[in-house]
């Protein structure tokens, strides 16, 4: 006879799972007297949100399913925002929550809250597991949606009495699991994918529109080998950055609100759009009737429901990206190939005189330091991101090479979700460098996770963008609200003192001249090291599309000298 | 704007009803009747859910319904061959007399069925599509209906034909 805990336990080993980010309580406490010896790695938060960020940044990192544990009421509640992040951006965690005994359910029972209710919309799937007997096969089930398909999270809410119940029933790893009602499709309708490939040859002006989908199914590869089969031209969105290498000659870089001119030009004047793991999201396609207005457009994504859900589609193809780019090359062998001369002859002109640019003069720019960031490390390391104007200055100016090598709340916007992120990517690539980009004012949304920092020595290198502002917000304000800063300013904060306080290392830098060397010191600290950097108070991200308008309407791309800006 | 008749088979386990309802309101799509109760096999429910809106939004709810776990089946049974009814009550105002013999009438004329007799009323059960409903219910409004309640619509193919075995 086994308890409800130890099967719990067991069922995660079978999964894999190594690594496990928790906060304990009233209601889990069974679970945490199984972990105390187990074997597998918990790492103590200090707020569940960051346990679930922490997870959320371990499986965008790995390529596996994170996992979080918390109590019940509260400690569940607190996961939500979380959650709702990993639903919106197609990741894979599962969150374990503990839940009043099943006899008391429903009666306002101290730290009580329906948990499978509240995160109904916000999860893949969820489970309010009421015997003890099923903990194995819903454990099973619960890593098999969250991790196939279109991934995202999955939660199971387990009573304290189903975990402490003892059953010999549901011992057996090899427990059959029967989900008739999924079935995802990975392979794309061959049909489908020669309709797509004609459009391709026939095209003109094509372009290939990747998204984060890339990226979740491993087929950054076959990406890039599609593209330059047919010479394509590729942006990315700000979730699919790293697909393709950042300076590989058909990348255009990000498309978007905060995306180059020359990847909003290009999609504007393309006639063939070729969408791949990516959902025409408002900030993508800024007004959807101006987006691609003359193109033809193939749509290929592993959730039917995204297709044709904002923009209308030629040629839909449901399907995993890598399964429907391995079909789509192998069929490529076949076909004549045109080079489109034209075209590809605008696209190299756009990347010389319409990608990303700032003004770069005696004071300290965001834009400088991420750059130098990208020099010292060659490229290379994981970067997360807070949410905001520091986010935007990362995925514009670092130069991804690789896919799983940049960590960001794209969907929800999730502010507070890049320092707990990084930690968790940290445990998933312990020999990795990884470097948190962050505002002052996001990095005081989970501050507290510097405990857990200190506690396990995480080497997180922490760089702040201080501006003492809500950046973003703060920007909106001065274009769109004539500079009424309506509760945006936020007052000087000694985050080395913070630091320190932790027992954490850090350095405040106000000058240009300094950065170099800081960076360089940050990244040769053995163990986590933190950075503040006074940037530029009033410093902007551009280009832009404002909200609503066509994304061939950006401003702020004419960056003004320093002659011109002094007038 | 056009009703849609969705047959959806769905796993009998609690808790389903509140995860397809809270999809049609979170995502803003209009419901106008959902049906709910077990079909042929006792662990598979059916709902059959009368939607209205465009085609797009229909496509979308169709779709949307596919990604919960618990939904086996989504069919758009409305352009197929297909039989539906519904049911209706109806608490109506009859008089001893002239009143309530007109009642019975309509009644009859209606095939609806008296169900209970009371000294100034009578319930009345009439099955149909919603058309001979709506029409039965504006007749008998001039006498006074007291109470009414309508299953709203549940429906099936006809032949042969099943929602499993149906593209």
């Amino acid at each position: 006879m086994k308890t409800g805990a130890q099967i719990l336990i067991e069922s995660l080993k079978d999964e894999g799972t190594d690594v496990i980010f928790g906060y304990p309580g009233g209601s889990v406490l069974p679970i945490y007297d199984v972990l105390y010896d187990s074997g597998i790695k918990h790492i103590l938060v200090r707020h569940e949100q960051a346990a679930v960020h922490a997870a959320d940044g371990y499986a965008r990192a790995s390529g596996k399913t994170g996992v979080c544990l918390a109590t019940s009421g509260p400690g569940a509640c607190n996961l939500i925002s979380g959650i709702a992040t990993a639903n919106m951006d197609s990741v894979p965690v599962i969150a374990l929550t503990g839940q009043v005994p099943t006899g008391m359910l429903g009666n306002d029972a101290f730290q009580e809250s329906d948990i499978t209710g509240i995160t109904m919309p916000v999860t893949k799937h969820n489970y309010l597991v009421n015997d003890t007997g099923s903990i194995r096969r819903v454990v099973k089930e619960a890593f098999f949606i969250a991790g196939t398909g279109r991934k995202g999270p999955v939660l199971i809410d387990l009573p304290k009495d189903v975990q402490t119940g003892q059953t010999d029933e549901g011992e057996n790893p090899n427990v059959e699991i029967s989900l008739r009602g999924y079935k995802p499709t990975y392979r794309g309708h061959p049909k489908q994918i020669k309709s797509a490939m004609k459009l391709i040859t026939e095209a003109k002006k094509p372009i290939i529109y990747a998204g984060g989908g890339v990226i979740a199914s491993d087929s950054s590869a076959e990406l890039v080998k599609l593209a330059e089969r047919f010479d394509l031209p590729v942006t990315t969105t700000m979730m699919g950055l790293g697909a393709i290498p950042a300076h590989h000659p058909l990348n255009l870089g990000m498309l978007g609100m905060h995306g180059t001119e020359a990847a909003n030009y290009a999609i504007t004047e393309c006639d063939l759009l070729i969408a791949i793991g990516a959902r025409f999201d408002d900030r993508v396609t800024g007004k959807i009737e101006l987006f691609a207005p003359n193109a033809k457009v193939i749509h290929i994504d592993v959730d039917p429901a995204e297709i044709g859900k904002n923009k209308a589609v030629d040629v839909p193809i449901v399907g995993d990206a890598g399964e429907v780019l391995r079909d789509m090359i192998s069929l490529a062998e076949t076909l004549d190939i045109k080079k489109k001369e034209p075209w590809l002859t605008k696209i190299e002109d756009w990347r010389e005189n319409h990608m990303m640019k700032y003004r770069d003069d005696k004071e300290l720019h965001p834009q400088y330091i991420i750059e130098q960031l990208s020099g010292i490390l060659e490229g290379e390391g994981i970067i997360v991101s807070e949410v905001g104007q520091n986010q935007m200055w990362a995925a514009q100016y670092f130069g991804f090479k690789m896919p799983r090598q940049w960590i960001s709340s794209g969907g929800l916007g999730t502010m507070g979700y890049g320092f707990p992120a990084a930690i968790g990517a940290q445990f998933a690539k312990p020999d990795e460098t990884v470097v948190l980009i962050a505002g002052d004012g996001s990095f005081q949304m989970n501050i507290q996770e510097l405990g857990t920092v200190s506690q396990y020595n995480v080497p997180v290198k922490m760089l702040i963008l201080n501006n003492m502002y809500l950046g973003m917000v703060r920007q909106w304000q001065e274009l769109f609200y004539e500079k009424r800063y309506s509760y945006t300013e936020l007052p000087q904060v000694d985050f080395v003192g913070i630091a320190a306080a932790y027992g954490i290392p850090g350095v405040k830098v106000e000058e240009k001249g300094e950065v170099k060397d800081a960076l360089k010191k940050a990244m040769e600290t053995d163990g986590p090291y933190l950075i503040d950097f006074r940037i530029e108070r009033e410093e902007n991200v551009f280009p832009m599309v404002p909200a609503g308008a066509a994304i061939s309407d950006m401003i702020g791309c004419h960056i003004p000298d320093e002659k011109e800006a002094l007038k | 704007m056009k009703s849609q008749i969705l047959s959806v088979l769905v796993e009998n386990q609690s808790g389903v009803l509140a995860r397809v309802s809270g999809l049609f309101s979170r995502r803003g799509y209009n419901i106008e009747s959902l049906v709910v109760g077990r079909s042929e096999s006792p662990e598979i429910s059916r709902m059959t859910i009368v939607a209205c809106g465009d085609e797009a939004q229909i496509e979308q709810v169709k779709k949307q319904l596919n990604k919960l776990i618990e939904v086996i089946k989504v069919t758009d049974i409305t352009e197929k061959e297909h039989v539906e009814r519904e049911l209706a009550l109806i608490k109506v105002n009859a008089e001893p007399g002239d009143m309530r013999s007109e009642v019975m009438q309509i009644a009859g004329i209606f095939r609806a069925k008296v169900i209970d007799v009371g000294s100034k009323s009578v319930v009345l059960e009439i099955t149909g599509d919603s058309g001979k409903i709506n029409a039965i219910e504006e007749l008998l409004k001039p006498y006074g209906i007291y109470e009414m309640v309508r299953t709203g619509k549940v429906a099936l193919q006809r032949g042969s034909a099943t929602v499993l075995n149906s593209k």
